[in-house]
């Protein structure tokens, strides 16, 4: 029984690319960068309808973080883009100095992150972004899960003042989410009500997720389905009243489990609601060349591998 | 302001620096002393800085229609706060605070503490010039034909990224720009032509593009002359880049020639020593 319907599978990145031509039309004060990656970030139309906010920097990411602070602080709403190896691990100090630590309105908004990147291999996959982003002051970081969602994020945090890091990815994946919804930043979603465990998916993993779900269901087991779409702030009231029902957990996530939204998860609820946690991430490794879905099947970063945890999440309450 | 004014006002910068780092026994006295001269001279001569009705300096992040200067080396703290305090920006008297816990003058300058006058952070090297790239950019898109001024240090060439802005400045036309490096020749390890010799900075700005001019740091009338002239040559559409020769320690003789006061505070007798060789001209805060 399928829970979920979709229509047609899109990439996030192009979610991205149509928040951002609404924005050329829209938001006077919005600014792009790209350091050579036009394409793969999907700005065309961006720079089509706006040639004169938009600066190509080269392949010089650290500059160009610099540039988007101080485009900041002249009153541009800077939108910084790369893939997301380029635009955090490789500039972190510039992000946390220039950026974070200035308190700076820079939206640091990166395509491929994850696995999911495919053949380019680890050398462009990170997997430590999330967990970089968040450990930085008042750095507010989202994972949306399809392209609905990716371009509703990439046009609300225009509206928010303040440095964010939006992560999406390469891949097609189904766009399940509604057209046009309102993107509150900070917001769970609850996708699907349960009572057994709770299912906590960022990014690709949340259509997983709920193919996870019409799993367990045949199972006779009810899963509760939520989007974590913003890992901080984290949404701990929706996670506290999930858990405090259902009594388990399940993170599901294309990161590491060092560092990111599980990591988030059990910190609440060791301090808060301590509960059986199981983890859907990469194992402290680095990933490899391959197709997409087989990178997401040999990692453990599908439905099934959400299936195994949530039972094992399952099996350890007491 | 006429040369003998600036000066004066640099001799009492130079006091304020020296008693900042003796206060907390923490700080680069050495760069400070050595820049003093550029920051006094912009900050009370040539820059235009926006002012209320009875003159005095207002600070707006934005910096919209004022020319706006950054500090890419922001070890030399004492010599921005000093500056910024005497030109209005905040109470001279809060340059007591400098370092200590709770204050917003911190080791290195941030905004994170709502200090006035101050619109980044700086301390790791090799981000000021593209900040100020970036904030140039803006002026552009705003049609505020005011200047973006920058300061970096000669051993912060050693830093990639200031290639990477180096780089994208003149390909961008950005002709709202002028930085100095402060060539002082020296480093924490040493003279900087043993710890990353940076052989000609004038032909490597200019084979990226820039107009490049020199001058003499410690030489107040040479260095206004300088500031016109690379007004001037910003209607060529690029970037100007003065290298500034200074002496560490400029101001304290037995300071200077050495690499010795990069980090170092003065004790008591070594601070009397010091303020002996400058004179207070604005009062001592």
């Amino acid at each position: 029984m399928a829970l979920f319907t979709y229509d047609s599978k899109k990439d996030t990145r192009s979610g991205f690319g149509a928040g951002m031509e609404y924005l050329s039309q829209n938001n006077s004060k919005v600014v792009a960068l790209c350091a050579d990656l036009i394409g793969s970030l999907k700005l065309e139309s961006f720079i089509k309808n706006s040639p004169e906010r938009f600066f190509q920097t080269g392949i010089a990411e650290a500059n160009m973080i610099g540039l988007a602070a101080g485009l900041s602080i002249g009153g541009y709403i800077p939108y910084a883009t790369t893939f997301a190896n380029f635009g955090t691990g490789r500039v972190y100090d510039q992000i946390r100095q220039s950026v974070a630590y200035s308190g700076k309105n820079v939206k640091i908004a990166c395509s491929h992150a994850g696995l999911t990147l495919g053949e380019d291999g680890a050398t462009h996959q990170i997997l430590e972004d999330i967990g970089l982003m968040k450990m930085l002051p008042g750095m507010v970081v989202i994972n949306p899960c399809d392209y609905n969602q990716t371009k509703a994020a990439t046009i609300a945090i225009a509206s928010y003042e303040g440095p964010v890091y939006l992560r999406f990815g390469r891949p097609v994946v189904p766009v399940f989410t509604s057209e046009n919804q309102v993107f509150e930043i900070g917001k769970a979603l609850r996708l699907i009500e349960g009572t057994d465990v709770s299912i906590f998916a960022t990014g690709h993993l949340v259509w997983e997720a709920i193919i996870a779900a019409e799993i367990l269901l045949e199972k006779g087991i009810h899963a509760e389905i939520i989007n974590i779409h913003t890992i901080k702030p984290l949404d701990v009231d929706a996670i506290h009243t999930s858990v405090a029902k259902t009594g388990c957990v399940v993170s599901a996530e294309e990161h590491q489990i060092n560092g990111g939204l599980g990591d988030s998860i059990a910190q609440y609820l060791a301090l808060n609601l301590p509960s059986p946690q199981e983890f859907v991430g990469v194992y402290d490794t680095f990933g490899e060349s391959g197709k997409p879905a087989e990178l997401m099947e040999k990692y453990g970063l599908n439905a099934n591998s959400i299936v195994e945890k949530a039972l094992l999440a399952i099996s350890r309450k007491k | 302001m006429q040369t003998t004014e600036l000066q004066k006002v640099a001799s009492q910068v130079r006091r304020d620096i020296l008693r900042q780092v003796h206060g907390v026994q923490s700080g680069h006295p050495g760069g400070s002393l050595g820049c003093t001269d550029l920051l006094v001279e912009l900050f009370f001569n040539s820059m235009n800085l926006k002012l209320d009705s009875s003159g005095q300096v207002i600070f707006q992040m934005d910096g919209k229609n004022e020319d706006v200067f950054f500090l890419s080396n922001g070890h030399i703290s004492p010599l921005l706060y000093s500056v910024l305090a005497r030109r209005g920006y905040f109470n001279v008297s809060e340059l007591a605070s400098f370092r200590k816990l709770n204050s917003r003058l911190q080791g290195h300058p941030t905004p994170h503490e709502h200090l006035e006058g101050v619109r980044i952070a700086s301390g790791s090297l090799g981000q000021g010039l593209s900040v100020a790239i970036g904030v140039a950019q803006a002026k552009k898109l705003n049609s505020d034909n005011s200047i973006v001024y920058c300061l970096m240090g000669d051993g912060e060439q050693n830093e990639g990224q200031v290639w990477e802005a180096a780089m994208y400045a003149p390909h961008h036309n950005v002709n709202n720009l002028i930085v100095f490096i402060d060539e002082n020749g020296q480093q924490i390890d040493g003279p900087t032509e043993k710890v990353m010799n940076n052989l000609d900075l004038e032909a490597k700005y200019q084979a990226f593009g820039w107009q490049v001019l020199r001058v003499d740091g410690n030489n107040m009338s040479d260095l206004t002359a300088v500031i016109q002239e690379s007004k001037a040559l910003l209607v060529n559409n690029k970037p100007v880049m003065v290298i500034m020769k200074t002496e560490m320690g400029a101001g304290v003789d037995f300071m200077m020639h050495s690499h010795k006061w990069h980090g170092v505070a003065p004790n008591d007798e070594q601070l009397a020593a010091a303020l002996g060789q400058l004179e207070e001209t604005l009062g001592d805060y």
